[in-house]
Parts: structure tokens; sequence; C-alpha cells
């Protein structure tokens, strides 16, 4: 099965919310009359001239050090949370571990991960691994174990071992569940980047706003960062929405 | 074909369900169990498929003691069997799917009983007819009823073309005509292929009419077999026979006693 375009109504709002968000841009900076809060105008001005040259290299990599790390953080979180989710013993040893390591903010351990790992894309790509790990554990875990005893009970009487339940319920079952966690964890990997981005390294778009901004002082440019940013986060959206819609079809 | 030999189970920190209990069926046998809720009814047909073992005695199929499930038997039970993310159709296949993940190494699947893709969907399709739920083969078990979904857990068990077909309460979440229609339709296929069939039950009515024999359970623990043959054919006319209702009030006193 082919997977059909965006629904009409969803693109429709998803451009009313873009002119909603620039009007209310260009009445702010009408009203500060500040370099500080520039026209959606000049920066869009700037965006294009940039994007094709030096914001598109930041952006890149940016996009790849994000990309790395919800890849690696799906292939090693999600086989750890279904191995977790259908065993009660290994779950009762693990689950203080995860309570405990959870909650505590992933941005606190920048300077601590660079320290350890050194400069280069290695430690930032850590970084946000470990706040996406925790978040598809939990969720693919309780979406392991939430499968009801029949429908194992039955699948197993079909000839089903280990391997072909991992194969053909657990897998299945937790899909949803790594995808809902990559879209709850896009935000927050997003702010983490920035972050990480500002420690010792020359590229990527934490690096570009932190420079423009508060170096150069070249508001326009930095706003240009800024609007790269949030199309990275739109973006990563659009592929987690595309890719639930293509499994949904499929089903 | 079916041999319990002085078996006895139960479940960690329990009271046996079964203790020194032996009970044995033959080949092409219809049989119900009939029993109040906790009598060990579910328990005795999880030992049947290999999903549980005893502590003591064996359980044995066509002189092979249970180890593990086995590939020439089907299981059915009264709901959520079906996985609810998939169509009719890639449901009723999923035995063969399997089977195909794995290979005929006599285990999972059994020897020698490799199946190509086209004599794979062919057999679906034929099952899915047979069960008349081939018009809605491409919809997810949540969009069909309650009859559907049964007639689909059937049709995934008949497609593995088991000699022994275990099931547990397969029809109680149904209304009444569906019920009976179902009853109906599901034994005329378990006679046609000469399967032994044990079918577990609360309904006295459903004991009598489905079963040519009834296993009656009580409270556990349970150390004889208490067997009442009442042999019929299952037609629409036996439900308003004399014999039925005679099968009904004998099974309902035994259950009082």
């Amino acid at each position: 099965m082919t997977s059909e375009p965006t629904p009409r109504p969803a693109r429709l709002s998803r451009i009313a919310a873009l002119i909603v968000l620039l009007l209310l841009w260009q009445a702010a900076a009408l009203i500060v009359q500040q370099p500080i809060l520039p026209p959606p105008t000049t920066v869009l001005r700037v965006f294009l001239r940039e994007f094709p040259g030096v914001l598109g290299r930041h952006f890149a990599v940016s996009l790849a050090r994000v990309a790395a790390s919800i890849g690696l953080a799906i292939a090693t979180a999600a086989p750890a949370g279904l191995v977790l989710g259908q065993s009660r013993r290994l779950n009762h040893i693990f689950e203080p571990f995860i309570y405990l390591l959870y909650p505590v903010p992933k941005v606190v351990l920048v300077p601590i991960v660079l320290l350890l790992l050194g400069v280069g894309d290695l430690p930032k790509i850590v970084i946000i691994t470990m706040i996406l790990f925790f978040q598809i554990l939990v969720l693919v875990r309780d979406a392991a174990s939430g499968i009801r005893p029949e429908l194992l009970i039955s699948v197993r009487s079909l000839g089903a071992g280990r391997r072909a339940l991992y194969r053909f319920v657990y897998l299945p079952a937790s899909l949803p569940a790594i995808l809902t966690a990559v879209r709850q964890s896009i935000g927050t990997a997003i702010a983490v980047l920035y972050v990480a981005e500002l420690f010792a390294t020359k590229y990527g778009l934490g690096y570009y706003i932190y420079l423009e901004g508060s170096s150069l002082f070249d508001y326009p440019r930095m706003y240009a960062g800024i609007v790269a940013m949030s199309l990275l986060g739109f973006g990563l959206y659009a592929v987690v929405d595309a890719v639930e819609h293509r499994l949904r079809s499929a089903e | 074909m079916i041999s319990l030999d002085v078996v006895t189970f139960s479940y960690p920190h329990r009271p046996p369900v079964f203790e020194r209990f032996t009970w044995n069926a033959e080949q092409g046998e219809i049989w119900t169990v009939l029993g109040p809720s906790g009598c060990g009814k579910s328990t005795l047909l999880l030992l049947l498929a290999g999903l549980v073992h005893a502590q003591e005695g064996s359980v044995s199929i066509n002189g092979q003691e249970l180890a593990r499930p086995r590939p020439e038997t089907g299981l059915i039970l009264q709901e959520y069997g079906l996985l609810p993310w998939a169509t009719i159709r890639e449901n009723a296949a999923l035995g063969l799917r399997i089977r195909s993940f794995y290979g005929p190494d006599g285990r999972h699947a059994p020897r020698g009983a490799r199946v190509d893709r086209p004599n794979a969907d062919a057999r679906v399709e034929h099952w899915l007819r047979r069960l008349d739920i081939a018009d809605i083969a491409q919809q997810t078990p949540g969009q069909v009823s309650g009859g559907q979904r049964q007639r689909a857990a059937i049709a995934r068990a008949l497609v593995l073309r088991p000699d022994l077909l275990l099931m547990d309460e397969p029809f109680s979440a149904l209304d009444a005509p569906t019920r009976e229609s179902l009853q109906m339709l599901t034994l005329s296929l378990c006679v046609e292929a000469g399967l032994t069939v044990v079918l577990v039950t609360h309904s006295i009515e459903e004991a009598a009419f489905v079963g040519q024999n009834t296993l009656l359970l009580s409270e556990p623990p349970n150390a004889t077999a208490r067997v009442i043959e009442h042999p019929h054919t299952a037609d629409a006319g036996y439900r308003a026979s004399a014999a039925y209702h005679a099968t009904c009030t004998q099974l309902r006193q035994k259950l009082a006693s």
C-alpha cells in the first residue's frame, strides 16, 4: 500500500500557523523598533542568502548529529525495552536504576561528557542519545508488558518460540511507542543540541546562533539560525509523522 | 490419542489443581470439559497445549510426551488471541508465516511441511471462505464483530491442518444465535477433518450439544475423571430433541453432586 500525502486540512493549517507567526513577529518588530528584533522580511532575506552557503553547512552538521542520536537511541533502547517488557525478573532488577537515572536532566552532564569524550561529534551525539534512550526505553517496555497474555499464548500455540514472538508480536506492538517516544523527545533533543554545540565545536546551528548573536551582534543572521533550527525540528516531526502514517496504512 | 497419566499439577504456592489424575481420549473424539470457574478447565487445556507442565505424571499425545507446544495442535481462546494491528487475512496466515520463519524443523513446524507462498495463500483463502470471512479479510479485528473474530481464530487454527483442536470457551462472549451457528459450523468442520476436539466450557447446553463425551471437573484437587458419554449427531434438530434435554439434565445433576 502506498502512503498518502499529508491530508489537505493538516497542510492548510500548517501554512496558516506559519502566516500567523510571521504576522505576530512583524507586529512585534514594528513595536520594539530595535536591532535586536529585526522584522521577518529582513531575516528571511538573510536566510535565503545564507542557507545555500555557510548556514546550510551548520544546518547539515546539526541534522547529522540529531539523526545519528535518534538512530543510536532507537537501536539501543528499543531492544532493551522489549527485553525488560517481557521479563518481569529483569525489569524488577533494572527498574530502580531507570527511575533513578531517568529524572536527571541530561543537560547537566554536558561538561562531564565533553571532558570524558573530548571534542568532536561523539560527545554531542552521546548526550542527545542519553535523553532519547530513557524515553524510548520506558515507553517500549510498557508497550511490551501491556501485551495480553492470551495473545502470547495463542501465538505460541501456532509454533512461535522466543524469536518469532519478538518478530511477530513484541516488535510490531512497540513500534507506535518508539515513534511516540521520538516525537516527545524532538524538542528536548534540539534544546540540548544547542547547549552541546556551544562547546568545543566550530560547526552546528548552536555554534552559529551563539557566534552571530553574542559575539558578532549580527542579529538578522542569528535569527536566520533560529529559523533553521525551527525547520530542523519541523522536518523531524514531519519525518516521524510520515513513518507513522506509512506504518498505519501498511497494517 | 490423548493420555494424561497420573498427572499432578499445581501453580506455585497453591494447592494442586490435579492430583494423580488420569484421563484418555481417542483419535477423532469430540470432548467437552465442563465445570465451575476455578475447577482447572483452562489448566487442563494449557497442559494439553504443552504451555504448562505437570510436576508429576505425564501428558502424552499420540504416544509422545509433551515437552513444548506441538505443531499439530491448534488452540483457540475466548478472546484477544488475534494480533490487533493485523488484518483478518494476516491473522489467518500467521501460523504459516511463523512456520516459514523457522522452516520445517520438527520443533516449531512439522518436519517436511514446507509450504510455498502461492500454496500458503490458497490455503488461507480456502479457510477464510469456509468460515465465511473472506469479504472482511482486509479489516482488523477491532473493526469486525466478536463472532467474526472467533471465525478468524478458527480459520487460523485450521489453516495449519491440526489433528487436535483445543478450545477454551470459544463461543462464550457471543450472542445466542451467533453462538449456536458457530457451534454447528465448528463441529461440522472438525468432524469433516477427523479432528480430535477438546472444548472447555462453563455452559451445560454447550457441553451437551458440542461434545460426544463430557469430562466433568469440580473443585480442585481433581483426582478422578468423571466422564459422561452422550453420543449423538449434532444437527439443528438435536437441540429440540428429548435426548439433548436428558443429557442437559444429567450433566446438571452430576455437576451439582
